[in-house]
Protein backbone atom coordinates (compact mmCIF):
# COMPACT_ATOMS: atom_id res chain seq x y z
CA UNK A 1 0.00 0.00 0.00
CA UNK A 2 1.30 3.43 -0.85
CA UNK A 3 1.43 5.80 2.08
CA UNK A 4 -1.00 8.72 2.03
CA UNK A 5 1.63 11.15 3.27
CA UNK A 6 3.93 10.62 0.30
CA UNK A 7 4.39 13.57 -2.04
CA UNK A 8 3.54 13.28 -5.72
CA UNK A 9 5.16 14.77 -8.78
CA UNK A 10 2.95 16.77 -11.17
CA UNK A 11 2.93 13.74 -13.51
CA UNK A 12 1.56 11.27 -10.94
CA UNK A 13 -1.77 10.75 -12.73
CA UNK A 14 0.02 10.13 -16.04
CA UNK A 15 2.24 7.44 -14.51
CA UNK A 16 -0.78 5.71 -12.98
CA UNK A 17 -2.68 5.91 -16.28
CA UNK A 18 0.30 4.32 -18.06
CA UNK A 19 0.08 1.41 -15.62
CA UNK A 20 3.30 2.16 -13.75
CA UNK A 21 4.03 0.33 -10.53
CA UNK A 22 4.31 3.11 -7.97
CA UNK A 23 6.62 2.84 -4.95
CA UNK A 24 7.75 5.15 -2.15
CA UNK A 25 11.12 6.73 -2.86
CA UNK A 26 12.72 9.69 -1.11
CA UNK A 27 9.39 10.76 0.34
CA UNK A 28 7.67 10.63 -3.05
CA UNK A 29 5.39 8.14 -4.70
CA UNK A 30 7.38 7.33 -7.84
CA UNK A 31 7.11 4.97 -10.84
CA UNK A 32 9.59 2.09 -10.41
CA UNK A 33 8.64 0.50 -13.74
CA UNK A 34 6.01 0.80 -16.45
CA UNK A 35 4.36 -2.28 -17.98
CA UNK A 36 7.25 -2.64 -20.49
CA UNK A 37 9.43 -3.64 -17.52
CA UNK A 38 12.86 -2.63 -16.24
CA UNK A 39 14.82 -4.61 -18.83
CA UNK A 40 12.94 -3.14 -21.82
CA UNK A 41 13.23 0.36 -20.35
CA UNK A 42 16.93 -0.15 -19.72
CA UNK A 43 17.48 -1.26 -23.33
CA UNK A 44 15.47 1.69 -24.67
CA UNK A 45 17.97 4.06 -23.06
CA UNK A 46 21.04 2.13 -24.27
CA UNK A 47 19.68 1.75 -27.81
CA UNK A 48 17.22 4.63 -28.41
CA UNK A 49 15.75 7.08 -25.97
CA UNK A 50 14.07 6.91 -22.58
CA UNK A 51 12.35 9.56 -20.50
CA UNK A 52 12.36 9.72 -16.70
CA UNK A 53 10.21 11.90 -14.47
CA UNK A 54 12.74 12.92 -11.84
CA UNK A 55 10.76 15.88 -10.52
CA UNK A 56 11.29 14.52 -7.01
CA UNK A 57 14.87 15.86 -7.11
CA UNK A 58 15.45 18.95 -4.98
CA UNK A 59 16.56 22.34 -6.27
CA UNK A 60 17.96 25.23 -4.24
CA UNK A 61 18.44 28.66 -5.79
CA UNK A 62 21.25 30.89 -4.50
CA UNK A 63 21.19 34.60 -5.40
CA UNK A 64 22.86 37.71 -4.01
CA UNK A 65 26.34 39.25 -4.27
CA UNK A 66 28.10 36.52 -2.23
CA UNK A 67 26.47 33.62 -4.09
CA UNK A 68 29.61 32.19 -5.69
CA UNK A 69 31.66 32.41 -2.50
CA UNK A 70 28.82 30.83 -0.55
CA UNK A 71 28.44 27.82 -2.84
CA UNK A 72 32.24 27.55 -2.93
CA UNK A 73 32.09 27.16 0.86
CA UNK A 74 29.29 24.56 1.00
CA UNK A 75 30.48 22.34 -1.89
CA UNK A 76 33.82 20.61 -2.46
CA UNK A 77 34.23 21.11 -6.22
CA UNK A 78 35.47 24.46 -7.57
CA UNK A 79 32.64 26.87 -8.40
CA UNK A 80 35.33 29.33 -9.54
CA UNK A 81 36.03 27.05 -12.51
CA UNK A 82 32.44 27.37 -13.73
CA UNK A 83 31.41 29.90 -16.34
CA UNK A 84 27.77 30.89 -16.65
CA UNK A 85 26.07 28.13 -18.64
CA UNK A 86 28.15 25.38 -17.07
CA UNK A 87 27.27 22.71 -14.54
CA UNK A 88 29.43 20.53 -12.33
CA UNK A 89 29.09 17.41 -10.23
CA UNK A 90 29.92 18.16 -6.61
CA UNK A 91 29.02 17.34 -3.02
CA UNK A 92 27.93 18.81 0.27
CA UNK A 93 30.20 17.44 3.00
CA UNK A 94 30.27 17.18 6.77
CA UNK A 95 33.21 18.59 8.78
CA UNK A 96 34.52 14.99 8.73
CA UNK A 97 34.65 15.13 4.93
CA UNK A 98 31.86 12.58 4.52
CA UNK A 99 28.83 13.07 2.30
CA UNK A 100 25.82 15.06 3.38
CA UNK A 101 24.77 14.53 -0.23
CA UNK A 102 26.09 14.61 -3.76
CA UNK A 103 24.76 17.36 -6.01
CA UNK A 104 24.91 19.25 -9.28
CA UNK A 105 25.82 22.94 -9.28
CA UNK A 106 24.56 25.10 -12.15
CA UNK A 107 26.03 28.56 -12.66
CA UNK A 108 23.81 31.19 -14.26
CA UNK A 109 24.72 34.85 -14.91
CA UNK A 110 22.81 35.99 -11.84
CA UNK A 111 22.35 32.90 -9.68
CA UNK A 112 23.42 29.37 -8.88
CA UNK A 113 21.21 26.31 -8.66
CA UNK A 114 22.13 23.32 -6.51
CA UNK A 115 20.32 20.07 -7.36
CA UNK A 116 20.12 17.46 -4.60
CA UNK A 117 18.60 14.04 -3.91
CA UNK A 118 14.91 13.96 -3.00
CA UNK A 119 15.49 11.93 0.15
CA UNK A 120 17.95 14.56 1.43
CA UNK A 121 16.13 17.81 0.59
CA UNK A 122 15.30 18.74 4.19
CA UNK A 123 18.69 17.66 5.56
CA UNK A 124 20.60 19.45 2.80
CA UNK A 125 18.53 22.60 3.20
CA UNK A 126 19.23 22.72 6.96
CA UNK A 127 22.90 22.04 6.25
CA UNK A 128 23.36 24.93 3.83
CA UNK A 129 21.20 27.36 5.81
CA UNK A 130 23.40 26.63 8.83
CA UNK A 131 26.46 27.75 6.80
CA UNK A 132 24.91 31.06 5.76
CA UNK A 133 26.27 33.18 8.62
CA UNK A 134 26.76 36.76 7.46
CA UNK A 135 26.94 35.93 3.73
CA UNK A 136 24.93 38.28 1.57
CA UNK A 137 22.91 35.60 -0.22
CA UNK A 138 19.30 34.67 -0.61
CA UNK A 139 18.52 30.96 -0.45
CA UNK A 140 15.31 29.56 -1.87
CA UNK A 141 14.19 25.95 -1.79
CA UNK A 142 12.44 25.79 -5.18
CA UNK A 143 12.02 21.99 -5.20
CA UNK A 144 8.23 22.14 -5.33
CA UNK A 145 8.15 24.73 -8.12
CA UNK A 146 10.59 22.95 -10.40
CA UNK A 147 9.89 19.81 -12.40
CA UNK A 148 12.61 17.75 -14.07
CA UNK A 149 12.54 15.32 -16.99
CA UNK A 150 15.62 13.37 -18.07
CA UNK A 151 15.70 12.35 -21.74
CA UNK A 152 18.53 9.87 -22.18
CA UNK A 153 19.94 7.67 -24.90
CA UNK A 154 21.62 7.86 -28.32
CA UNK A 155 18.41 9.25 -29.89
CA UNK A 156 17.84 11.90 -27.19
CA UNK A 157 19.59 14.67 -29.11
CA UNK A 158 17.49 14.17 -32.25
CA UNK A 159 14.28 13.98 -30.21
CA UNK A 160 14.86 17.07 -28.09
CA UNK A 161 16.28 18.88 -31.13
CA UNK A 162 13.09 18.25 -33.10
CA UNK A 163 11.05 20.13 -30.49
CA UNK A 164 13.13 23.27 -30.09
CA UNK A 165 14.74 26.11 -32.03
CA UNK A 166 17.72 25.88 -29.66
CA UNK A 167 20.75 24.23 -31.30
CA UNK A 168 20.91 21.45 -28.74
CA UNK A 169 23.63 19.61 -30.68
CA UNK A 170 25.92 22.53 -29.83
CA UNK A 171 25.44 22.20 -26.06
CA UNK A 172 28.58 20.47 -24.70
CA UNK A 173 28.48 17.89 -21.93
CA UNK A 174 27.85 19.49 -18.53
CA UNK A 175 26.69 22.73 -20.13
CA UNK A 176 23.19 24.14 -20.29
CA UNK A 177 21.18 26.82 -21.97
CA UNK A 178 17.77 28.37 -21.49
CA UNK A 179 15.12 27.96 -24.18
CA UNK A 180 11.78 26.54 -25.17
CA UNK A 181 11.19 22.85 -25.79
CA UNK A 182 7.71 22.06 -27.16
CA UNK A 183 6.76 25.64 -26.20
CA UNK A 184 7.81 25.10 -22.58
CA UNK A 185 10.50 27.34 -21.09
CA UNK A 186 13.33 25.10 -19.81
CA UNK A 187 16.91 24.92 -18.64
CA UNK A 188 18.25 22.45 -21.18
CA UNK A 189 21.16 20.69 -19.50
CA UNK A 190 23.41 18.14 -21.22
CA UNK A 191 23.70 15.92 -18.18
CA UNK A 192 22.28 12.65 -16.97
CA UNK A 193 22.56 9.62 -14.74
CA UNK A 194 22.73 6.77 -17.25
CA UNK A 195 26.14 6.96 -18.93
CA UNK A 196 24.40 7.78 -22.21
CA UNK A 197 24.18 11.09 -24.03
CA UNK A 198 21.06 13.05 -23.17
CA UNK A 199 19.48 16.01 -21.53
CA UNK A 200 17.89 17.00 -18.27
CA UNK A 201 15.09 19.52 -18.78
CA UNK A 202 14.14 21.70 -15.83
CA UNK A 203 10.82 23.52 -16.15
CA UNK A 204 8.00 24.97 -14.06
CA UNK A 205 5.92 22.29 -12.36
CA UNK A 206 2.80 23.52 -14.15
CA UNK A 207 4.40 23.05 -17.60
CA UNK A 208 5.86 19.58 -17.22
CA UNK A 209 2.78 17.72 -18.45
CA UNK A 210 3.04 19.49 -21.84
CA UNK A 211 6.73 18.65 -22.00
CA UNK A 212 6.13 14.99 -21.09
CA UNK A 213 3.46 14.53 -23.78
CA UNK A 214 5.74 16.04 -26.42
CA UNK A 215 8.64 13.74 -25.54
CA UNK A 216 7.13 10.45 -24.34
CA UNK A 217 5.49 7.76 -26.40
CA UNK A 218 5.89 5.39 -29.35
CA UNK A 219 8.56 6.58 -31.78
CA UNK A 220 9.78 9.09 -29.22
CA UNK A 221 11.11 8.31 -25.72
CA UNK A 222 10.14 5.21 -23.74
CA UNK A 223 8.80 6.06 -20.26
CA UNK A 224 11.34 4.69 -17.78
CA UNK A 225 11.02 4.24 -14.03
CA UNK A 226 13.42 4.35 -11.12
CA UNK A 227 14.21 0.65 -11.57
CA UNK A 228 15.85 1.23 -14.95
CA UNK A 229 17.41 4.46 -13.66
CA UNK A 230 19.15 2.35 -11.01
CA UNK A 231 20.40 -0.42 -13.33
CA UNK A 232 21.61 2.18 -15.86
CA UNK A 233 23.45 4.32 -13.32
CA UNK A 234 25.07 1.31 -11.68
CA UNK A 235 26.33 -0.02 -15.03
CA UNK A 236 27.74 3.45 -15.65
CA UNK A 237 29.46 3.34 -12.24
CA UNK A 238 27.62 6.43 -11.01
CA UNK A 239 27.18 6.53 -7.24
CA UNK A 240 23.85 6.63 -5.43
CA UNK A 241 23.49 8.36 -2.09
CA UNK A 242 22.33 5.87 0.52
CA UNK A 243 24.04 2.97 -1.27
CA UNK A 244 27.53 3.76 -2.58
CA UNK A 245 27.97 6.98 -0.65
CA UNK A 246 26.62 8.30 2.64
CA UNK A 247 27.73 10.23 5.71
CA UNK A 248 30.24 7.51 6.67
CA UNK A 249 32.38 7.72 3.50
CA UNK A 250 34.37 10.49 1.85
CA UNK A 251 34.63 11.37 -1.86
CA UNK A 252 38.26 10.17 -1.84
CA UNK A 253 37.18 6.72 -0.64
CA UNK A 254 34.36 6.72 -3.20
CA UNK A 255 36.81 7.36 -6.05
CA UNK A 256 35.39 10.82 -6.65
CA UNK A 257 38.71 12.67 -6.33
CA UNK A 258 37.77 14.77 -9.37
CA UNK A 259 35.11 16.61 -7.36
CA UNK A 260 37.46 17.38 -4.45
CA UNK A 261 39.39 20.60 -5.10
CA UNK A 262 41.64 20.98 -2.07
CA UNK A 263 43.53 23.83 -3.73
CA UNK A 264 40.60 25.82 -5.05
CA UNK A 265 41.67 28.88 -3.08
CA UNK A 266 38.71 28.84 -0.73
CA UNK A 267 37.94 26.95 2.41
CA UNK A 268 34.97 24.59 2.39
CA UNK A 269 33.18 22.37 4.85
CA UNK A 270 35.17 19.14 5.12
CA UNK A 271 38.41 20.59 3.67
CA UNK A 272 40.59 20.00 6.74
CA UNK A 273 39.45 16.39 7.10
CA UNK A 274 40.01 15.64 3.41
CA UNK A 275 43.46 17.27 3.43
CA UNK A 276 44.38 15.03 6.31
CA UNK A 277 42.95 11.96 4.62
CA UNK A 278 44.81 12.73 1.40
CA UNK A 279 48.06 13.13 3.33
CA UNK A 280 47.62 9.93 5.33
CA UNK A 281 46.17 8.03 2.39
CA UNK A 282 42.82 6.31 2.22
CA UNK A 283 42.51 2.83 3.69
CA UNK A 284 39.50 1.63 1.68
CA UNK A 285 37.93 2.43 -1.64
CA UNK A 286 34.79 1.76 -3.58
CA UNK A 287 35.15 -1.00 -6.18
CA UNK A 288 32.89 -2.69 -8.68
CA UNK A 289 32.43 -6.44 -8.68
CA UNK A 290 30.85 -9.07 -10.88
CA UNK A 291 29.48 -12.32 -9.49
CA UNK A 292 31.52 -14.81 -11.49
CA UNK A 293 28.72 -17.26 -12.10
CA UNK A 294 27.28 -17.09 -15.62
CA UNK A 295 24.50 -16.92 -16.41
CA UNK A 296 23.72 -15.09 -13.18
CA UNK A 297 21.75 -17.30 -10.83
CA UNK A 298 21.69 -14.96 -7.86
CA UNK A 299 21.74 -11.24 -7.32
CA UNK A 300 24.09 -9.73 -4.75
CA UNK A 301 21.75 -7.18 -3.22
CA UNK A 302 22.33 -4.11 -1.07
CA UNK A 303 23.25 -5.09 2.50
CA UNK A 304 24.54 -8.61 1.81
CA UNK A 305 27.88 -9.38 3.53
CA UNK A 306 31.08 -9.27 1.47
CA UNK A 307 34.02 -11.50 2.42
CA UNK A 308 37.70 -11.08 1.56
CA UNK A 309 40.12 -13.87 2.51
CA UNK A 310 37.31 -15.46 4.52
CA UNK A 311 36.75 -12.37 6.66
CA UNK A 312 33.87 -9.92 6.41
CA UNK A 313 35.16 -6.85 4.57
CA UNK A 314 32.01 -4.81 3.95
CA UNK A 315 28.49 -5.12 2.66
CA UNK A 316 27.18 -4.89 -0.88
CA UNK A 317 26.54 -1.18 -1.40
CA UNK A 318 24.74 -1.36 -4.74
CA UNK A 319 23.78 -4.63 -6.36
CA UNK A 320 21.63 -5.67 -9.28
CA UNK A 321 21.59 -7.65 -12.49
CA UNK A 322 21.47 -5.81 -15.77
CA UNK A 323 20.56 -6.74 -19.33
CA UNK A 324 23.61 -5.04 -20.91
CA UNK A 325 26.20 -6.83 -18.78
CA UNK A 326 24.06 -9.96 -18.27
CA UNK A 327 25.64 -10.53 -14.90
CA UNK A 328 25.02 -9.81 -11.27
CA UNK A 329 27.05 -6.66 -10.59
CA UNK A 330 27.57 -4.44 -7.60
CA UNK A 331 29.82 -2.21 -5.55
CA UNK A 332 31.52 -2.55 -2.18
CA UNK A 333 34.37 -1.03 -0.18
CA UNK A 334 37.66 -2.97 0.04
CA UNK A 335 41.04 -2.23 1.66
CA UNK A 336 43.08 -0.21 -0.88
CA UNK A 337 45.81 -2.85 -0.83
CA UNK A 338 43.33 -5.49 -2.02
CA UNK A 339 41.11 -3.51 -4.35
CA UNK A 340 42.73 -4.31 -7.70
CA UNK A 341 40.68 -5.71 -10.57
CA UNK A 342 40.84 -9.49 -10.45
CA UNK A 343 40.75 -9.65 -6.63
CA UNK A 344 38.53 -12.53 -5.55
CA UNK A 345 35.80 -11.90 -3.01
CA UNK A 346 32.76 -13.81 -1.79
CA UNK A 347 29.24 -12.57 -1.19
CA UNK A 348 26.85 -14.16 1.24
CA UNK A 349 23.67 -14.46 -0.77
CA UNK A 350 21.09 -15.70 1.72
CA UNK A 351 23.46 -18.24 3.23
CA UNK A 352 25.30 -19.25 0.03
CA UNK A 353 28.80 -17.91 -0.62
CA UNK A 354 28.84 -16.68 -4.19
CA UNK A 355 32.26 -16.09 -5.78
CA UNK A 356 32.80 -12.61 -7.21
CA UNK A 357 35.67 -10.66 -8.69
CA UNK A 358 36.68 -7.00 -8.55
CA UNK A 359 36.32 -5.30 -11.93
CA UNK A 360 37.12 -1.84 -13.22
CA UNK A 361 34.34 0.73 -13.07
CA UNK A 362 32.27 1.58 -15.01
CA UNK A 363 30.75 -1.75 -16.04
CA UNK A 364 29.57 -0.19 -19.30
CA UNK A 365 31.63 2.59 -20.96
CA UNK A 366 30.07 6.05 -20.99
CA UNK A 367 28.86 7.36 -24.34
CA UNK A 368 28.27 10.94 -23.26
CA UNK A 369 29.23 13.82 -25.59
CA UNK A 370 32.52 15.40 -24.61
CA UNK B 1 -6.71 -6.20 -12.75
CA UNK B 2 -4.63 -9.32 -12.88
CA UNK B 3 -5.63 -12.62 -14.43
CA UNK B 4 -7.01 -15.12 -11.84
CA UNK B 5 -8.25 -18.24 -13.65
CA UNK B 6 -11.34 -19.74 -12.04
CA UNK B 7 -10.24 -23.38 -12.28
CA UNK B 8 -7.05 -22.99 -10.24
CA UNK B 9 -6.32 -22.96 -6.52
CA UNK B 10 -4.09 -20.42 -4.78
CA UNK B 11 -1.94 -19.74 -1.70
CA UNK B 12 -1.80 -16.46 0.19
CA UNK B 13 1.87 -16.37 -0.85
CA UNK B 14 0.76 -16.12 -4.52
CA UNK B 15 1.51 -19.61 -5.81
CA UNK B 16 -1.12 -21.35 -7.91
CA UNK B 17 -1.98 -25.05 -8.25
CA UNK B 18 -3.24 -26.22 -11.63
CA UNK B 19 -4.60 -29.69 -12.43
CA UNK B 20 -2.84 -31.78 -15.09
CA UNK B 21 -3.94 -34.73 -17.21
CA UNK B 22 -2.61 -37.02 -14.45
CA UNK B 23 -5.03 -36.62 -11.56
CA UNK B 24 -2.31 -37.20 -8.96
CA UNK B 25 0.01 -34.53 -10.43
CA UNK B 26 -0.41 -30.76 -10.23
CA UNK B 27 1.41 -27.88 -11.90
CA UNK B 28 2.72 -25.11 -9.64
CA UNK B 29 3.82 -21.58 -10.43
CA UNK B 30 3.24 -18.02 -9.30
CA UNK B 31 0.21 -15.92 -10.12
CA UNK B 32 -0.13 -13.15 -12.67
CA UNK B 33 -0.50 -10.72 -9.76
CA UNK B 34 2.78 -11.96 -8.23
CA UNK B 35 4.75 -11.64 -11.47
CA UNK B 36 3.40 -8.10 -11.89
CA UNK B 37 4.46 -7.16 -8.38
CA UNK B 38 7.93 -8.68 -8.81
CA UNK B 39 8.61 -7.14 -12.21
CA UNK B 40 11.19 -8.55 -14.64
CA UNK B 41 12.16 -12.02 -13.41
CA UNK B 42 15.87 -12.73 -13.95
CA UNK B 43 16.34 -16.09 -12.30
CA UNK B 44 14.26 -18.91 -10.87
CA UNK B 45 16.05 -21.36 -8.55
CA UNK B 46 14.13 -24.64 -8.68
CA UNK B 47 14.58 -28.05 -7.01
CA UNK B 48 15.49 -31.27 -8.83
CA UNK B 49 12.94 -33.97 -9.73
CA UNK B 50 12.58 -36.35 -6.79
CA UNK B 51 12.76 -33.64 -4.15
CA UNK B 52 9.97 -33.87 -1.57
CA UNK B 53 8.29 -30.90 0.09
CA UNK B 54 5.76 -30.47 2.87
CA UNK B 55 2.85 -28.07 2.93
CA UNK B 56 4.23 -24.50 2.57
CA UNK B 57 7.88 -25.61 2.55
CA UNK B 58 10.20 -23.37 0.53
CA UNK B 59 10.83 -25.15 -2.79
CA UNK B 60 12.78 -22.43 -4.55
CA UNK B 61 13.62 -18.78 -4.99
CA UNK B 62 12.62 -16.26 -7.59
CA UNK B 63 14.82 -13.27 -8.33
CA UNK B 64 13.52 -10.16 -10.06
CA UNK B 65 15.59 -7.06 -10.73
CA UNK B 66 14.13 -5.23 -7.75
CA UNK B 67 13.14 -8.06 -5.43
CA UNK B 68 13.77 -11.62 -4.36
CA UNK B 69 11.07 -13.93 -3.10
CA UNK B 70 10.84 -17.48 -1.79
CA UNK B 71 8.56 -20.00 -3.45
CA UNK B 72 6.25 -22.00 -1.19
CA UNK B 73 4.96 -25.46 -1.96
CA UNK B 74 1.15 -25.30 -1.71
CA UNK B 75 0.70 -29.00 -0.94
CA UNK B 76 2.83 -31.92 0.27
CA UNK B 77 4.35 -34.01 -2.50
CA UNK B 78 7.29 -35.03 -4.67
CA UNK B 79 8.62 -33.11 -7.66
CA UNK B 80 8.21 -35.11 -10.87
CA UNK B 81 9.20 -32.44 -13.39
CA UNK B 82 10.87 -29.01 -13.42
CA UNK B 83 10.39 -26.37 -16.10
CA UNK B 84 13.90 -26.32 -17.63
CA UNK B 85 12.89 -23.54 -20.04
CA UNK B 86 13.08 -21.05 -17.18
CA UNK B 87 16.84 -21.59 -16.98
CA UNK B 88 17.43 -19.79 -20.28
CA UNK B 89 14.28 -17.66 -20.35
CA UNK B 90 13.13 -16.71 -16.84
CA UNK B 91 10.99 -13.93 -18.36
CA UNK B 92 8.47 -16.68 -19.29
CA UNK B 93 7.20 -16.23 -15.72
CA UNK B 94 6.25 -12.65 -16.63
CA UNK B 95 4.90 -13.45 -20.10
CA UNK B 96 2.82 -16.52 -19.32
CA UNK B 97 2.72 -17.39 -15.60
CA UNK B 98 -0.05 -20.01 -15.91
CA UNK B 99 1.35 -21.57 -19.11
CA UNK B 100 4.95 -21.58 -20.33
CA UNK B 101 6.10 -19.90 -17.10
CA UNK B 102 5.15 -22.84 -14.85
CA UNK B 103 7.74 -23.96 -12.30
CA UNK B 104 7.30 -27.52 -11.03
CA UNK B 105 5.00 -30.50 -11.41
CA UNK B 106 4.31 -32.26 -8.14
CA UNK B 107 2.89 -35.69 -7.28
CA UNK B 108 0.47 -34.85 -4.49
CA UNK B 109 0.70 -37.01 -1.35
CA UNK B 110 -2.60 -36.09 0.23
CA UNK B 111 -5.30 -34.72 -2.07
CA UNK B 112 -7.20 -33.63 1.05
CA UNK B 113 -4.70 -30.79 1.44
CA UNK B 114 -6.13 -29.15 -1.67
CA UNK B 115 -9.07 -28.03 0.47
CA UNK B 116 -6.74 -25.73 2.44
CA UNK B 117 -6.06 -23.62 -0.68
CA UNK B 118 -7.91 -20.49 -1.77
CA UNK B 119 -10.34 -20.55 -4.69
CA UNK B 120 -10.17 -17.76 -7.28
CA UNK B 121 -12.73 -15.57 -5.49
CA UNK B 122 -10.93 -15.87 -2.15
CA UNK B 123 -7.57 -15.16 -3.81
CA UNK B 124 -8.98 -12.11 -5.61
CA UNK B 125 -10.23 -10.84 -2.27
CA UNK B 126 -6.83 -11.56 -0.68
CA UNK B 127 -5.03 -9.33 -3.20
CA UNK B 128 -7.71 -6.68 -3.02
CA UNK B 129 -9.25 -7.14 -6.47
Amino acid sequence: MVDQTLKRTPLHAIHVALGAKMVPFGGYEMPVAYPAGINAEHRAVREGAGIFDVSHMGEFEVTGPDRNAFVQKVTCNDVGALRPGQAQYSALLTEQGTFVDDCLVYRFEDKLMVVVNASNIDKDWDHIVAQKGGANVRLRNISEEVALLAVQGPKAEALVGSLTAVGVAMIPYYHFTEGKVAGVQCFISRTGYTGEDGFELYCRAGDVETLWHALAGPGRAEPCGLGARDTLRLEAGLPLYGSDIDDTVTPLEAGLNFIVKLDKGATFVGLAALKRQKLEGITRRLVGFTVTETPPRMIARHGYDVFLDGRKADIVRSGTVTPTVNAAIGTTYLPVTQAKPGTKIEIDIRGKRAPAEVVKLPFVPHRTKR
Amino acid sequence: MSNIPKDLRYTKEHEYVKPTADKAVVQIGITDYAQGELGDVVYVDLPKPGAAFGHMDVFGTIEAVKAVSELFCPVTGTVVEVNGALESDPALVNKDPYGAGWMIKLRVKDSGEMATLLDSAAYAKHIGE
